[in-house]
Protein backbone atom coordinates (compact mmCIF):
# COMPACT_ATOMS: atom_id res chain seq x y z
CA UNK A 1 0.00 0.00 0.00
CA UNK A 2 1.33 3.36 -1.10
CA UNK A 3 0.39 6.35 1.18
CA UNK A 4 1.78 10.09 -0.40
CA UNK A 5 4.58 7.65 -2.10
CA UNK A 6 5.65 5.97 0.92
CA UNK A 7 5.26 2.26 1.14
CA UNK A 8 3.73 0.87 3.80
CA UNK A 9 3.99 -2.74 4.96
CA UNK A 10 0.60 -2.75 6.64
CA UNK A 11 -2.70 -1.74 6.31
CA UNK A 12 -3.57 -1.59 10.04
CA UNK A 13 -2.56 2.24 11.38
CA UNK A 14 -2.65 2.48 15.20
CA UNK A 15 -3.66 4.75 17.62
CA UNK A 16 -0.96 5.49 20.45
CA UNK A 17 -3.78 7.02 23.52
CA UNK A 18 -5.16 5.09 26.18
CA UNK A 19 -3.11 1.99 26.82
CA UNK A 20 -2.63 0.97 30.30
CA UNK A 21 1.34 1.58 30.35
CA UNK A 22 3.82 2.60 28.08
CA UNK A 23 4.87 -1.23 27.92
CA UNK A 24 1.85 -2.78 26.74
CA UNK A 25 1.34 0.62 24.09
CA UNK A 26 5.04 -0.90 22.64
CA UNK A 27 4.23 -4.65 22.75
CA UNK A 28 0.45 -3.62 21.12
CA UNK A 29 2.36 -1.89 18.11
CA UNK A 30 4.74 -4.89 17.45
CA UNK A 31 1.89 -7.44 18.35
CA UNK A 32 -0.80 -5.48 15.26
CA UNK A 33 2.32 -5.66 12.97
CA UNK A 34 1.11 -2.11 12.04
CA UNK A 35 3.30 0.31 9.85
CA UNK A 36 1.79 3.78 11.11
CA UNK A 37 1.39 4.82 14.62
CA UNK A 38 -0.93 8.29 15.47
CA UNK A 39 0.39 10.85 17.75
CA UNK A 40 -1.10 14.32 19.14
CA UNK A 41 1.01 17.09 20.98
CA UNK A 42 -0.37 18.71 24.58
CA UNK A 43 0.41 21.42 26.47
CA UNK A 44 3.91 20.65 28.48
CA UNK A 45 4.82 21.79 31.74
CA UNK A 46 7.94 23.49 32.49
CA UNK A 47 10.38 20.52 33.19
CA UNK A 48 8.59 18.42 31.62
CA UNK A 49 10.99 16.48 29.75
CA UNK A 50 8.99 16.59 26.13
CA UNK A 51 6.62 14.03 26.54
CA UNK A 52 7.94 12.19 29.49
CA UNK A 53 9.87 9.94 27.05
CA UNK A 54 7.07 8.76 25.50
CA UNK A 55 8.07 10.39 22.11
CA UNK A 56 12.25 8.40 22.22
CA UNK A 57 9.88 5.24 22.89
CA UNK A 58 7.83 5.46 20.06
CA UNK A 59 10.33 6.40 17.44
CA UNK A 60 12.20 2.91 18.67
CA UNK A 61 9.14 1.11 17.20
CA UNK A 62 9.92 1.77 13.69
CA UNK A 63 6.62 2.96 12.56
CA UNK A 64 5.53 5.51 10.92
CA UNK A 65 4.40 8.84 12.48
CA UNK A 66 1.08 10.05 11.69
CA UNK A 67 0.39 13.71 14.25
CA UNK A 68 -2.95 14.47 14.65
CA UNK A 69 -4.43 17.61 15.49
CA UNK A 70 -7.29 15.92 17.30
CA UNK A 71 -9.51 18.09 19.39
CA UNK A 72 -9.15 21.41 17.03
CA UNK A 73 -12.52 22.78 16.51
CA UNK A 74 -11.37 25.60 13.48
CA UNK A 75 -9.15 25.24 10.63
CA UNK A 76 -6.79 28.05 11.95
CA UNK A 77 -6.23 25.92 14.79
CA UNK A 78 -6.00 22.50 12.92
CA UNK A 79 -3.57 24.40 10.77
CA UNK A 80 -1.59 26.03 13.48
CA UNK A 81 -1.21 22.64 14.88
CA UNK A 82 -0.15 21.23 12.25
CA UNK A 83 2.71 23.32 11.66
CA UNK A 84 3.69 22.55 15.09
CA UNK A 85 3.60 18.38 14.58
CA UNK A 86 5.68 19.15 11.58
CA UNK A 87 8.74 20.46 13.78
CA UNK A 88 8.65 18.58 16.44
CA UNK A 89 7.25 15.03 14.62
CA UNK A 90 9.88 15.50 12.00
CA UNK A 91 7.17 14.69 8.84
CA UNK A 92 5.07 16.61 6.29
CA UNK A 93 2.25 14.08 7.47
CA UNK A 94 -0.84 15.24 9.40
CA UNK A 95 -4.25 13.22 10.17
CA UNK A 96 -6.07 16.62 9.87
CA UNK A 97 -9.21 16.51 12.34
CA UNK A 98 -11.68 19.81 12.74
CA UNK A 99 -14.15 18.59 14.98
CA UNK A 100 -17.54 19.97 14.07
CA UNK A 101 -19.53 19.08 17.04
CA UNK A 102 -18.24 18.04 20.80
CA UNK A 103 -20.82 15.78 21.26
CA UNK A 104 -20.57 13.99 18.02
CA UNK A 105 -16.99 14.64 17.27
CA UNK A 106 -18.33 14.41 13.80
CA UNK A 107 -15.90 16.39 10.77
CA UNK A 108 -16.88 19.84 10.37
CA UNK A 109 -16.46 19.41 6.70
CA UNK A 110 -16.63 23.26 5.41
CA UNK A 111 -13.53 24.01 7.90
CA UNK A 112 -11.98 20.46 7.14
CA UNK A 113 -11.67 21.44 3.20
CA UNK A 114 -10.72 25.02 4.03
CA UNK A 115 -7.69 23.69 5.89
CA UNK A 116 -6.81 20.76 3.98
CA UNK A 117 -6.33 23.01 0.86
CA UNK A 118 -3.66 25.58 3.02
CA UNK A 119 -2.27 22.47 4.28
CA UNK A 120 -1.54 20.87 0.87
CA UNK A 121 -0.48 24.03 -0.60
CA UNK A 122 1.81 24.68 2.28
CA UNK A 123 3.23 21.10 1.35
CA UNK A 124 1.62 18.79 4.07
CA UNK A 125 0.85 15.55 3.32
CA UNK A 126 -2.90 15.10 4.32
CA UNK A 127 -4.95 12.49 5.98
CA UNK A 128 -8.50 14.67 6.39
CA UNK A 129 -10.69 12.66 9.04
CA UNK A 130 -13.91 13.07 6.73
CA UNK A 131 -17.46 11.52 6.68
CA UNK A 132 -18.49 9.77 3.68
CA UNK A 133 -20.36 12.06 1.80
CA UNK A 134 -18.94 12.13 -2.03
CA UNK A 135 -19.20 15.90 -2.59
CA UNK A 136 -16.97 16.67 0.62
CA UNK A 137 -14.56 14.13 -0.56
CA UNK A 138 -14.24 15.51 -4.18
CA UNK A 139 -13.66 18.91 -2.47
CA UNK A 140 -11.26 17.15 -0.46
CA UNK A 141 -9.41 15.76 -3.25
CA UNK A 142 -9.39 19.40 -5.14
CA UNK A 143 -8.05 20.75 -1.97
CA UNK A 144 -4.80 18.56 -2.61
CA UNK A 145 -5.48 15.38 -0.22
CA UNK A 146 -4.75 11.90 -1.97
CA UNK A 147 -5.81 9.85 0.62
CA UNK A 148 -9.59 9.96 2.40
CA UNK A 149 -9.92 8.72 5.90
CA UNK A 150 -13.87 8.10 6.06
CA UNK A 151 -15.64 7.27 9.91
CA UNK A 152 -16.86 4.05 10.29
CA UNK A 153 -19.16 5.29 13.35
CA UNK A 154 -18.46 8.39 15.85
CA UNK A 155 -14.90 8.65 17.34
CA UNK A 156 -14.50 6.17 20.46
CA UNK A 157 -18.10 4.20 19.97
CA UNK A 158 -17.19 1.33 19.19
CA UNK A 159 -19.37 1.30 16.80
CA UNK A 160 -18.61 -0.59 13.35
CA UNK A 161 -19.33 0.78 9.88
CA UNK A 162 -22.35 2.49 10.48
CA UNK A 163 -23.26 2.96 6.86
CA UNK A 164 -21.87 0.66 4.63
CA UNK A 165 -23.98 1.25 1.62
CA UNK A 166 -22.17 4.79 1.47
CA UNK A 167 -18.77 3.51 2.12
CA UNK A 168 -19.62 1.41 -0.69
CA UNK A 169 -20.55 4.02 -2.78
CA UNK A 170 -17.36 5.74 -2.13
CA UNK A 171 -15.10 2.73 -2.48
CA UNK A 172 -17.00 3.09 -6.18
CA UNK A 173 -16.52 6.84 -6.63
CA UNK A 174 -13.12 6.76 -6.12
CA UNK A 175 -11.48 3.35 -7.13
CA UNK A 176 -7.90 4.66 -7.30
CA UNK A 177 -8.06 6.81 -3.73
CA UNK A 178 -6.34 5.20 -1.04
CA UNK A 179 -9.39 4.78 1.19
CA UNK A 180 -8.70 4.50 5.66
CA UNK A 181 -11.60 3.58 7.60
CA UNK A 182 -10.90 5.87 10.64
CA UNK A 183 -12.65 5.83 13.93
CA UNK A 184 -15.44 3.92 15.11
CA UNK A 185 -13.95 -0.04 15.11
CA UNK A 186 -14.95 -2.36 17.79
CA UNK A 187 -14.14 -5.61 16.48
CA UNK A 188 -11.79 -7.51 14.48
CA UNK A 189 -14.50 -8.79 12.29
CA UNK A 190 -15.68 -5.13 11.41
CA UNK A 191 -11.95 -4.31 10.52
CA UNK A 192 -12.43 -7.18 8.41
CA UNK A 193 -15.37 -6.25 6.59
CA UNK A 194 -14.00 -2.75 6.01
CA UNK A 195 -11.43 -4.62 4.03
CA UNK A 196 -13.69 -6.69 2.62
CA UNK A 197 -15.70 -4.24 0.79
CA UNK A 198 -12.04 -2.97 -0.52
CA UNK A 199 -10.81 -0.45 1.84
CA UNK A 200 -7.13 0.17 1.97
CA UNK A 201 -6.72 0.22 5.43
CA UNK A 202 -8.17 0.80 8.82
CA UNK A 203 -7.07 2.95 11.57
CA UNK A 204 -8.08 2.30 14.87
CA UNK A 205 -7.23 3.24 18.73
CA UNK A 206 -9.46 2.42 21.52
CA UNK A 207 -10.76 -1.54 20.21
CA UNK A 208 -6.98 -2.35 20.87
CA UNK A 209 -6.36 0.39 24.05
CA UNK A 210 -9.23 -0.61 26.09
CA UNK A 211 -9.17 -4.37 25.00
CA UNK A 212 -9.03 -6.75 27.82
CA UNK A 213 -5.65 -8.25 26.68
CA UNK A 214 -4.37 -5.05 24.61
CA UNK A 215 -1.32 -6.97 23.23
CA UNK A 216 -3.72 -9.70 22.17
CA UNK A 217 -6.38 -7.82 20.58
CA UNK A 218 -3.51 -5.93 18.50
CA UNK A 219 -2.91 -9.37 17.04
CA UNK A 220 -6.35 -10.14 16.32
CA UNK A 221 -6.89 -6.88 14.54
CA UNK A 222 -3.78 -7.45 12.77
CA UNK A 223 -4.52 -10.67 11.44
CA UNK A 224 -8.19 -9.52 10.53
CA UNK A 225 -7.11 -6.70 8.38
CA UNK A 226 -4.80 -9.07 6.59
CA UNK A 227 -7.26 -11.89 5.88
CA UNK A 228 -10.23 -8.61 4.89
CA UNK A 229 -7.46 -7.95 2.81
CA UNK A 230 -7.06 -11.07 0.88
CA UNK A 231 -10.63 -11.80 0.94
CA UNK A 232 -11.10 -9.15 -1.14
CA UNK A 233 -8.37 -9.70 -3.80
CA UNK A 234 -9.98 -13.28 -3.78
CA UNK A 235 -13.56 -11.54 -4.89
CA UNK A 236 -16.42 -12.65 -3.11
CA UNK A 237 -18.85 -14.99 -4.22
CA UNK A 238 -22.03 -13.12 -5.29
CA UNK A 239 -24.91 -13.36 -3.18
CA UNK A 240 -27.71 -15.23 -4.58
CA UNK A 241 -31.70 -14.83 -3.58
CA UNK A 242 -32.86 -18.62 -3.06
CA UNK A 243 -30.71 -21.52 -1.73
CA UNK A 244 -28.47 -23.62 -4.26
CA UNK A 245 -26.92 -26.89 -3.38
CA UNK A 246 -23.73 -26.85 -2.75
CA UNK A 247 -23.64 -31.05 -3.46
CA UNK A 248 -24.47 -31.98 -7.00
CA UNK A 249 -27.74 -33.73 -7.25
CA UNK A 250 -26.78 -35.29 -10.63
CA UNK A 251 -26.84 -39.00 -9.86
CA UNK A 252 -28.17 -39.03 -6.80
CA UNK A 253 -29.92 -42.71 -5.64
CA UNK A 254 -33.27 -43.26 -5.87
CA UNK A 255 -33.81 -45.50 -2.86
CA UNK A 256 -37.37 -45.78 -3.17
CA UNK A 257 -38.02 -44.85 0.47
CA UNK A 258 -39.99 -41.42 -0.20
CA UNK A 259 -38.75 -37.91 0.06
CA UNK A 260 -40.12 -35.11 -1.91
CA UNK A 261 -38.12 -33.74 -4.40
CA UNK B 1 5.10 41.02 31.85
CA UNK B 2 2.46 38.78 32.20
CA UNK B 3 1.81 36.36 29.37
CA UNK B 4 -0.69 33.70 29.10
CA UNK B 5 1.48 30.44 29.11
CA UNK B 6 -0.24 27.10 28.17
CA UNK B 7 -3.38 29.05 29.47
CA UNK B 8 -2.26 30.10 33.00
CA UNK B 9 -0.66 33.86 33.61
CA UNK B 10 2.61 33.55 33.75
CA UNK B 11 4.87 36.55 35.07
CA UNK B 12 8.31 36.45 32.87
CA UNK B 13 11.15 39.04 32.09
CA UNK B 14 12.69 38.27 28.95
CA UNK B 15 12.04 40.21 26.04
CA UNK B 16 11.84 36.96 23.73
CA UNK B 17 10.17 33.49 23.44
CA UNK B 18 13.32 32.05 23.14
CA UNK B 19 14.59 33.83 26.85
CA UNK B 20 11.70 32.94 28.23
CA UNK B 21 10.81 29.15 27.87
CA UNK B 22 14.80 28.77 29.15
CA UNK B 23 14.25 31.07 32.09
CA UNK B 24 10.57 29.20 33.00
CA UNK B 25 12.52 25.95 33.04
CA UNK B 26 12.04 24.49 29.24
CA UNK B 27 14.56 21.84 28.19
CA UNK B 28 16.20 21.74 24.97
CA UNK B 29 13.27 18.35 24.52
CA UNK B 30 11.31 18.25 21.45
CA UNK B 31 8.94 20.89 21.75
CA UNK B 32 6.33 22.88 19.99
CA UNK B 33 5.55 26.54 20.17
CA UNK B 34 3.57 29.20 19.08
CA UNK B 35 2.70 32.87 20.06
CA UNK B 36 -1.57 34.13 19.69
CA UNK B 37 -2.05 31.46 17.78
CA UNK B 38 0.60 31.25 15.16
CA UNK B 39 3.17 29.01 14.94
CA UNK B 40 6.83 29.70 16.22
CA UNK B 41 9.28 27.69 14.65
CA UNK B 42 12.62 26.84 17.05
CA UNK B 43 15.14 28.71 14.93
CA UNK B 44 12.87 32.30 15.06
CA UNK B 45 11.96 31.98 19.29
CA UNK B 46 15.02 34.00 20.12
CA UNK B 47 14.12 37.01 17.99
CA UNK B 48 10.41 36.67 18.43
CA UNK B 49 9.80 39.60 21.10
CA UNK B 50 6.93 39.09 23.57
CA UNK B 51 4.62 41.75 25.10
CA UNK B 52 2.37 42.16 27.96
CA UNK B 53 -0.99 39.77 27.56
CA UNK B 54 0.54 37.70 24.52
CA UNK B 55 -0.68 34.10 24.85
CA UNK B 56 1.40 30.96 24.10
CA UNK B 57 1.18 27.65 23.70
CA UNK B 58 4.18 25.28 24.23
CA UNK B 59 3.37 21.31 23.10
CA UNK B 60 4.97 18.02 23.17
CA UNK B 61 4.64 14.91 22.10
CA UNK B 62 1.49 12.68 22.94
CA UNK B 63 -0.55 9.92 22.94
CA UNK B 64 -3.20 10.27 20.03
CA UNK B 65 -5.64 8.22 18.31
Amino acid sequence: MRLYDVEISSRLLLGTAQYPSPLVLTDAIAASGCGVITVSLRRETANGGGGNGFWPLLQSTGAHILPNTAGCHSAQEAITTAQMAREVFGTNWIKLEVIGNADTLQPDPFALVEAARILCADGFAVFPYTTEDLIVAERLLDAGCRVLMPWGAPIGSGRGLRHVDALNAMRGHFPSVPLIIDAGIRAPSQAAQAMEIGFDAVLLNTAVAKAGDPVAMARAFGQAVGAGRLAFEAGLMPPRDMAVPSTPVLGMADLGLGGLR
Amino acid sequence: MRIELNGLLTEVAAANLGDALTALGYGSSALATALNGVFVPAAARATTPLHDGDRVEVLAPMQGG
